[in-house]
């Protein structure tokens, strides 16, 4: 199979995603966002490292993702201390760093 | 022990009391400190008693050591050690200062009882005089620095001892910033003689000074000049003088130790000490002694006139160092150092009869309002006509022969010098007549209230203390002597001070009468053996004849003021009446303030007031404020792109790595 479907997938996600954290303001959606952009990385990751031939970009992928999952425990995290304190979940609203 | 480790120990002392008394003001009574304070001074005068015997066992050629302890810096060629100077010279100031600082200790035991601050006094007072002893026994020309710099330190914070004082404080700030410009004069002086010479050691600087230098060459004339600009401010000369009067301010004691017997001779030593390099340029020693001459004359007659009691006697104290000054200028250096002792005893007894008077006048030092204290202080009378007798240089005084010395020395060496024997003699007129004004305006006569109250009902007058000088009434919380006075007939320890110096004042002439002994002289001769000017010396003869010339001198004088002030008291009101621009002209003491207001004080503050409008105002404030606004300017550009907006900085970031991705694609194909 031609490696270019994979690219142009990979890059579709990749702007889906970066289009999600741009428009939506909801802190939920823009995590599921940056998932997605990681993941359109890994696609990519994974099908050069067939194209190549060798393990180095699969190796890639699986960092990525024990990245990603700590990412989203932070990111989780910060949203549930925001609901917690009764803040809105929308990034606009959520301009300064104050308590 | 030798010489020099009596030396130490001299120096030892004083600086160990002074941080003694300093460190345990909170846990001792006032009687420790003045005991302490006192007993450092005594024991460094019982060492410098030792220095001397030391010295006077050697052969009188070998009477000069140098030692040090260590190395003060060393870098290059350059090497500065903490070493100190033992010669007759040094020992013989060693004595004086420490003798007579003794007395002044144990006087000011019993004058300051009551004072808030009788720790801090006796403090300051050691620490005063282990700054003398170090500049007289100081080896090399940095640590005469050192000790010249400490002397006008303590003399600062001793006329602003009572710092509630406005005009105590402005005093102690005024004597600062005159010895401070001595001080300049002494550095530069110093950094001459490195820049010659390369040496700052006493020793090598006078051996090779000859060798380097020739007669009047500029350079010799130059150092001379600066260190007189040392020894005048310091030694209140004219111009620098303007600060010695002002200094009455401090305690009596003060003027009594400081002002009259020990730091204002620090110019006289010095010339005494640098005489190799005045031999050399004879026009600075000339120049010395005419200025040596106009302040004595100068001062004298601002004392015919002065009202205030101490500052008569500080004017007077201004005219001695002048006769001191001329002496060791012209080359009468024995004689110069013998009036510097018996003043440093006359003078220190004349201002602690002032101090118990002005006790006993609840602090008025007005001698108009004084009058009659011969009946009612009958002890300070006697001791103040003693003192009174030697500056007025009566026959017999220890006054009589010293100043006579240094006038017979001028006749001898003719010429020119006849100037200063002729004026010295008028000097001596004034002399008489000033100091015996004081006496017959203060003693004899119908007591004033203050005097009377003292022989009817033995108290001291009690006024709510008023600043002498302002008229102001004082604030007695702190700094200021305490609500009690201490005269010297109540107070036994200033009573055997005042007893031993009165006993001074008359006799310590003896020890050099002319034809008879010159123990001063041939103890001083192996120090100024090598200056072809200590070989002339008046005869046996013409020294007598002087001596009865100044006798004539000063009984007339003694005679003028007994005639103007006791039989005929309305001449001097006559005499202000008829030369009033005479009168006026003295008693604002030639202007001098005036005159130095104009041409220093004004233009210095007009400079430094332009300098603050310009230079200050554009040029410091320009950068500084310009840095400031700067980084603000270029923070308030950039401040818009922090607004906190995360799906702002989102996109910026897009934006960016777009840019970058599309700059690699286009610049790798």
């Amino acid at each position: 199979m031609n490696i270019s479907w994979y690219i142009v997938l990979s890059a579709l996600l990749f702007t889906i995603g970066a289009i999600g954290i741009l428009v939506r303001r909801s802190p939920m959606v823009i995590l599921l966002c940056l998932e997605l952009m990681l993941n359109a990385g890994n696609l990519a990751l994974v099908a050069f490292s067939r194209e190549v031939g060798n393990a180095q970009g699969q190796v890639f992928a699986l960092v990525v993702m024990v990245i990603a999952a700590c990412e989203v425990v932070v990111g989780l995290g910060l949203i549930v201390a925001i609901f917690r304190r009764k803040l809105p979940l929308d990034v606009d609203d959520l301009r300064e760093l104050r308590g | 022990m030798t010489a020099t480790s009596w030396a130490w120990l001299v120096l030892l002392f004083p600086l160990l009391g002074s941080i003694t008394i300093a460190l345990s003001y909170r846990l001792t009574s006032w009687r420790f400190a003045g005991i302490v304070g006192t007993a450092a001074i005594a024991l460094a005068f019982i060492c410098g008693i030792g220095a001397l015997i030391c010295l006077l066992g050697e052969d009188p050629e070998a009477r000069h050591h140098a030692s040090s302890l260590w190395e003060y810096a060393s870098v290059a060629s350059l090497q500065i050690k903490l070493g100190i100077y033992v010669d007759p010279l040094s020992v013989f100031m060693v004595l004086i200062v420490s003798g007579v600082s003794t007395l002044i200790h144990v006087y000011s035991f019993g004058y300051m009882q009551s004072d808030e601050g009788y720790h801090r006094f006796f403090s300051y007072l050691n620490f005063f005089v282990f700054s003398m002893l170090l500049l007289v026994l100081a080896g090399n020309f940095v640590l005469l620095i050192v000790g010249w710099a400490f002397v006008g330190f303590a003399s600062y914070a001793l006329i602003s001892f009572w710092y509630r004082r406005t005009t105590a404080t402005r005093a102690g700030m005024k004597a600062f910033v005159i010895n401070v410009v001595g001080d300049i004069g002494l550095v530069l002086a110093a950094f001459l003689i490195f820049q010659q010479l390369h040496t700052f050691d006493y020793t090598e600087v006078f051996a090779k000074a000859p060798q380097v230098f020739h007669t009047n060459q500029w350079t010799v004339t130059a150092i001379c000049l600066l260190l007189l600009v040392g020894a005048f401010a310091k030694s209140a000369q004219l111009p620098f003088h303007t600060w010695l009067p002002d200094a009455m301010e401090g305690p009596t004691p003060v003027s009594s130790l400081i002002h009259a017997a020990t730091m204002v001779t620090a110019g006289v030593y010095l010339i005494a000490r640098t005489h190799v390099l005045f031999v050399l340029a004879p026009t600075a020693a000339d120049i010395a002694a005419f200025v040596g001459l106009a302040t004595l004359l100068v001062a004298a007659s601002i004392a015919l006139v002065m009202t205030d009691l101490k500052r008569a006697i500080a004017y007077s104290t201004m005219s001695q160092i002048g006769y001191m000054v001329v002496g060791v200028s012209i080359g009468a250096y024995s004689a110069g150092m013998f009036h510097l002792m018996t003043h440093a005893f006359f003078k220190a007894l004349l201002f602690m009869a002032a101090g118990s008077i002005i006790s006993a006048m609840a602090n008025n030092q007005n001698i108009d309002d004084m009058r009659g204290f011969g009946k009612a202080m009958r002890f300070t009378s006697i001791a103040m006509l003693c003192g009174s007798l030697a500056l007025a240089a009566f026959p017999g005084t220890s006054g009589f022969f010293s100043k006579d010395e240094i006038l017979a020395y001028a006749t001898q060496r003719g010429g020119m010098y006849l100037i200063f024997t002729v004026l010295g003699y008028a000097g001596a007129l004034l002399t008489a007549v000033y100091t015996f004004r004081l006496v017959f305006r203060v003693l004899p006569g119908r007591p004033c209230k203050e005097a009377q109250e003292l022989i009817d009902t033995g108290h001291l007058a009690h006024e709510p203390p008023r600043n002498p000088a302002s008229g102001e009434e004082e604030d007695t919380d702190v700094g200021f002597p305490g609500a009690e006075h201490h005269i010297a007939e109540q107070a036994p320890s200033m009573k055997w001070a005042m007893a031993v110096l009165s006993f001074l004042a008359l006799f310590a002439g003896l020890v050099q009468v002319p034809g008879l002994d010159h123990m001063v002289t041939n103890f001083l001769a192996p120090v100024f053996a090598d200056s072809p000017l200590a070989a002339i010396e008046p005869s046996t003869g013409a020294s007598w004849v002087g001596l009865l010339i100044g006798a004539a001198i000063s009984v007339a004088g003694i005679g003028i003021a007994y005639w103007a002030y006791v039989l005929r008291p309305e001449v001097p009101g006559k005499l202000i009446e008829r030369f009033g621009w005479l009168h006026t002209f003295l008693y604002n003491k030639w202007y001098f303030d005036e005159l130095i207001d104009v041409l220093v004080v004004r233009p210095a503050l007009a400079i430094g007031r332009f300098a603050n409008r310009t230079f200050e105002r554009f040029v410091v404030d320009g950068l500084v404020t310009g840095t400031g606004e700067t980084v603000r300017e270029a923070g308030s550009v950039v401040r818009a792109v922090q607004n906190g907006l995360v799906r702002t900085y989102a996109l910026l970031l897009l934006v960016g790595f777009a840019a970058l991705a599309l700059y690699f694609l286009i610049s790798s194909s």
